[in-house]
């Protein structure tokens, strides 16, 4: 499963969102699909579950989450500085 | 604002509001799926200690959180931990606001004073309201 297939499950788990992530583009705003800040802090340790990793403190911006492929960006970005 | 002789401008002295309402169950629901992860990503040790991890009391601190977030205006690609906004209480018992980190350093660029919040919860719902004092400052003109 690629990391975004991943990121858009976590989303249909905890992020609340009103359309079904496989129905948004990877560029969709999420805040405008439903996603609340609180539910971002869901989704974002939902994505540290999933892929073993933590975003830290200087990814915690809305930007971060603001989309499938912002989120998957930063978790591949995550997962190189880790490799 | 206005402008003097001199060159310069002047910002009037003024308040800056923020609110935020928020749901408790959602608090409850995330402590059920991430338990001490999600506390202590958005609780500091004495937010905790001081709510007793009542999630009525947990929910109202994280919505002076976003409060502040609001009030402060903080841009989208600014990294604002949620521990640096400390809900505590001053001697009565009243709700207090202590910034760290970033967002203390944004609040200083805006020149905040002084910040005031009152939090309140009923019904499954709690919510804070935040006013923050920003003070006159005086800087040149951009030519």
């Amino acid at each position: 499963m690629s990391a975004v297939d991943t990121v858009r499950r976590v989303l249909d788990t905890h992020g609340k969102l009103k359309t079904p992530a496989g129905a948004l583009t990877e560029d969709d705003d999420l805040y405008a699909a439903g996603m609340t800040s609180h539910a971002s802090v869901n989704v974002m340790l939902a994505v540290e579950d999933a892929f073993d990793i933590e975003f830290p403190d200087e990814l915690l911006t809305k930007t971060t989450f603001c989309s499938i492929r912002s989120i998957s960006s930063a978790v591949e970005g995550l997962l190189e500085a880790a490799a | 604002m206005f402008s003097t002789r001199a060159g310069t401008t002047i910002e009037r002295p003024g308040v800056l509001v923020g609110c935020d309402i928020h749901p408790v169950f959602n608090v409850v629901e995330s402590i059920d799926v991430f338990g001490e992860r999600y506390l202590a990503r958005v609780f500091t040790p004495a937010e905790r200690a001081a709510s007793g991890e009542a999630p009525e009391r947990l929910a109202a601190r994280y919505a002076a959180k976003e409060s502040v977030l609001k009030l402060l205006k903080i841009p989208a690609d600014v990294a604002v931990p949620w521990t640096d906004i400390e809900v505590g209480a001053d001697p009565n018992g009243a709700p207090t606001v202590a910034l760290h980190g970033r967002a203390a350093e944004i609040a200083a660029d805006l020149g905040v004073t002084t910040i005031e919040l009152t939090l309140s919860h009923d019904g499954g719902m709690a919510m804070a309201v935040v006013a923050a004092m920003v003070e006159a400052r005086e800087s040149a003109i951009a030519a």
